[in-house]
């Protein structure tokens, strides 16, 4: 894998992560989380509709009057977010049941809209799909440990395995009834930002 | 009366789109760093909400819900009851991109001055995932035209609300003495959170 692969896959994961840095895609990352589950069939949903998007969108980047480039773009994207509602309809209709409206917000997910114009606009098809991928990858790796500390201490189970036993089944662990909020992924995404940081000094806000 | 009034105050507190759905997020938490542009873009959230939830209420009971089609085609069987809805999503991207692209021309024609205010914002519209959001709700909740109107509305006031007081927050968050890892965005995520957590309360009123 050259050099140059590789920064397009991985660079999203954590130098340019679509949550933490480009602020894209934030709406999904909050409500899916709740459990490892949701936000694993989350992550690989965005991640194939940001790839294949890119991808078709790259391919005919040049027959696009930049006039209507968003309404083909909605177009091509809401097409292939269909299809993946209607897989998971098909497949594993608990989980869409869970996911409710989410699946169809992944159209206006901006990490979709946002690569597609400022990445697939411009560069070639396997290029485009292999950023798609990466920043797939960024913005699941941030939703899978938002939802790792929730689902471990706000119902004391991993991928539904119980891992501490809560008192309320005869164990010993408390759970954490603020984790078990929607809105505590406020917080854990802004500590992640504060982690990244710390480690990346280069991503602090100059003011 | 009561029942409209009613579902436009629970649209507002109760199921804020911003605080409790999270819906609009990327651009709650982008433009949200000054008070006088929050208003902006939030008046703009407002009519356009206004306008395609209702726009797409129309739309989905006459063509695309299940059956709808059938006294127009003469389909009496109900077995062979046409059913459009898995193309709800696509429709309703295409209306309310068509509708914010019309907006943005009557504005520029008629209201010059409420279009140079608003100009940058409405495009931006489009992909904000409060409009989609809500209409997707609106199908979801089965609401009559009438309601679809007041939901609109309200969910549209909500979103100015939050964002509105987020801005107003920021403003004067300028003058505190953040980590530098925490600076800029981090800050923001846990205001939100913490805004999030006050407009939790409001879930204990019922109506």
């Amino acid at each position: 894998m050259s050099l140059d692969t590789k920064k397009v896959l991985f660079g999203p994961v954590v130098d340019n992560n679509p949550i933490a840095l480009q602020v894209l895609g934030v709406c999904s990352a909050l409500a899916v989380t709740s459990s490892m589950a949701n936000a694993l069939v989350m992550t690989i949903a965005v991640m194939l509709v940001t790839a294949f998007s890119n991808f078709f969108i790259s391919i005919i980047r040049n027959q696009i009057p930049s006039s209507v480039r968003i309404i083909v773009q909605m177009a091509i994207i809401a097409s292939l977010v269909i299809v993946v509602d209607q897989v998971l309809k098909a497949f594993s209709y608990q989980l869409s049941k869970e996911l409710s409206v989410f699946i169809g917000l992944i159209i206006t997910n901006c990490i979709v809209m946002g690569r597609a114009e400022a990445f697939a606009m411009k560069e070639k098809p396997g290029v485009s799909f292999l950023d798609g991928i990466g920043n797939g990858l960024g913005y699941g790796a941030v939703l899978l440990v938002v939802a790792f500390f929730r689902e471990l201490f706000g119902f004391g189970t991993f991928f539904g395995i119980e891992v501490l036993q809560l008192t309320q089944n005869g164990g010993w662990y408390q759970g954490n009834g603020l984790l078990v909020l929607p809105f505590s992924s406020f917080f854990i995404i802004g500590l992640i930002i504060w982690a990244i940081r710390q480690w990346k000094p280069e991503q602090v806000e100059k003011d | 009366m009561e029942h409209y009034l009613s579902i436009f105050i629970k649209t507002i507190f109760i199921e804020n789109m911003a605080l409790s759905f999270f819906l609009g997020m990327c651009t709650f938490l982008a433009v949200s760093k000054k008070v006088s542009t929050a208003i902006g873009l939030g008046v703009a959230v407002v009519v356009v909400l206004g306008l395609a939830v209702p726009a797409n209420q129309i739309i989905y009971q006459a063509i695309l819900a299940p059956g709808a089609l059938d006294s127009l085609m003469g389909i009496t069987d109900p077995k062979e009851s046409i059913d459009l809805s898995f193309l709800s999503f696509i429709t309703f991207i295409g209306v309310i991109a068509a509708l914010v692209q019309i907006l943005e021309m009557i504005l520029d024609k008629y209201f010059p001055a409420l279009y140079q205010a608003l100009g940058i914002f409405l495009p931006l519209i489009t992909v904000n995932c409060a409009i989609f959001g809500a209409v997707s709700f609106m199908v979801a909740k089965n609401l009559t035209l009438g309601e679809s109107v007041v939901y609109g509305i309200g969910s549209g006031v909500g979103w100015m609300l939050a964002i509105v007081l987020m801005a107003g927050l920021r403003e004067k968050m300028k003058y505190s003495d953040v980590p530098d890892g925490l600076k800029g965005l981090g800050i923001t995520f846990i205001t939100a959170g913490l805004m999030a957590f006050g407009f939790l309360s409001f879930g204990g009123i019922s109506l």
